[in-house]
């Protein structure tokens, strides 16, 4: 089944198109999760409430307002970042602002063939520190071009073309 | 527009990072279904961004989806989990309906087939019927002329010509009679069609005293084509008369209507 097929099943509610979807992006989705919540147990939550919510909103979604991935993507960093805002949270954890995804990934030990764990690894490691800091606000963090290019204090077309070689430089190194 | 400029911006970077605007967002959609290498560049940075983000990830996710699943109440029942796993379709049931369809069709066709051929057959039937009527018609008219020949031929055949009167001097008739078959054959070719709504009438006629006798009306005139008509005679004719009557014919001759008279020749 394609995944276009797929994912129009998970809107109409099949149960079994969202197990599917479950197993092709809960990996991606805990790593974002967890790099914003750098907790494993509210990680887990947190995944669970944004598959929930996914579930429920499954009709909302339309391919022509972008990537399922790009979607599910969305749900995810909002609720993490959610969770980072609430009460409770910052009680528990306190300084998040310098962490990128690179050091978990770095020290990421349970990183198996299926992940390609040589390569990713080999590509954060060789990465510049403009392209960590471009992937982590526009992916890991969801951040706008603009609130990116205030972050950074870059100006935004550089923000693009920028995240432009840095993915082609992942590409390289992920994909064969 | 310029494909590979439009990739090189990094815009479709942005696309799958979810930072454009539901109008780029659309945009990007359109080009990506019109052109192919837009997809493969979409999917392409998307797989990247997916191994790149699950490798942030250091646990196992698996068990979190039994906790989703039941919160979602999925497999809540037996028939469910039975409807779920129902074989999906293989080539076998992709063979199966074409061969139903191709099935189909093959017994329309041969319906149609039927159908013409049942109407084919209607049409023979037909034209044989006509064809036998042809025949019928063929051998009657044979079987008449046979007739006539033999009474023309034969000796006891009295012979009476029947002459123009008056007002209608310029017709005539013959009357062929054979006394042992009690029968007389009339050759009205001489006589004109008669007027629509009127018949020519028959007469056997004694002499003395003059006592006309209807022989009968000859009502198929117009539709005969020899214009020979066999009629019926018991009577010791003397004469033979024919009168245009109205219809249905009279209970005596209209003498002003005579058309045609002869007498039997005595001897």
């Amino acid at each position: 089944m394609d995944l276009e097929t797929l994912v129009e099943k998970f809107t109409q509610k099949d149960e079994k198109a969202f197990e599917q979807l479950y197993n092709m992006y809960s990996k991606s989705m805990h790593g974002v999760i967890f790099n914003i919540v750098r907790n494993n147990d509210i990680a887990e939550e947190v995944m669970q409430d944004v598959f929930i919510k996914a579930w429920y909103k499954s009709d909302t979604y339309s391919i022509s307002k972008g990537r399922f991935f790009t979607w599910l993507l969305n749900i995810a960093r909002n609720a993490a970042i959610d969770k980072t805002r609430s009460k409770n949270f910052k009680k528990t954890k306190q300084n998040l602002n310098s962490d990128l995804f690179v050091d978990i990934i770095e020290s990421n030990d349970s990183l198996d063939s299926k992940t390609d764990a040589i390569g990713i690894k080999k590509f954060v490691n060789k990465l510049a520190k403009k392209c960590k800091d471009v992937i982590d606000l526009l992916y890991f963090k969801g951040y706008t071009q603009t609130e990116a290019s205030e972050k950074l204090d870059m100006p935004i077309g550089t923000i693009k073309t920028r995240n432009r070689n840095c993915i082609k430089e992942l590409r390289s190194m992920v994909l064969s | 527009m310029d494909i590979k400029a439009y990739i090189e911006s990094g815009i479709l970077e942005l696309y799958v990072a979810g930072t454009l605007s539901e109008k780029e967002n659309k945009e990007v959609h359109v080009l990506m279904q019109q052109h192919p290498e837009i997809l493969q560049e979409v999917l392409d940075i998307e797989a990247a961004i997916i191994k790149l983000t699950s490798a942030a990830s250091n646990q196992d996710t698996n068990h979190v989806l039994n906790v989703v699943k039941k919160e979602l109440n999925f497999n809540k029942n037996d028939t469910k989990v039975i409807s779920i796993q129902k074989p999906k379709y293989n080539w076998l049931t992709y063979t199966g309906w074409a061969a139903s369809v191709i099935l189909g069709i093959g017994l329309l066709w041969t319906i149609n087939q039927n159908n013409q051929l049942q109407s084919d057959i209607q049409v023979a039937e037909i034209q044989q019927s006509l064809l036998e009527t042809q025949i019928e018609n063929s051998k009657n008219s044979l079987k008449e002329a046979n007739t006539l020949i033999a009474v023309l031929r034969d000796n006891n055949i009295t012979q009476v010509r029947l002459k123009g009167q008056s007002n209608f001097e310029s017709t005539y008739a013959k009357v062929y009679w054979d006394k042992n078959e009690q029968r007389i054959f009339l050759d009205a070719q001489g006589l004109p069609e008669p007027p629509s709504g009127m018949v020519y009438q028959v007469w056997s006629l004694k002499l003395s005293p003059l006592t006309p006798t209807s022989l009968g009306i000859i009502d198929n005139f117009t539709s005969d084509e020899n214009k020979i008509f066999e009629i019926e005679n018991a009577n010791e004719s003397e004469a033979f008369g024919i009168t245009l009557e109205p219809a249905g014919g009279s209970a005596s001759p209209t003498m002003e209507q005579l058309y045609t008279l002869g007498v039997v020749s005595v001897g």
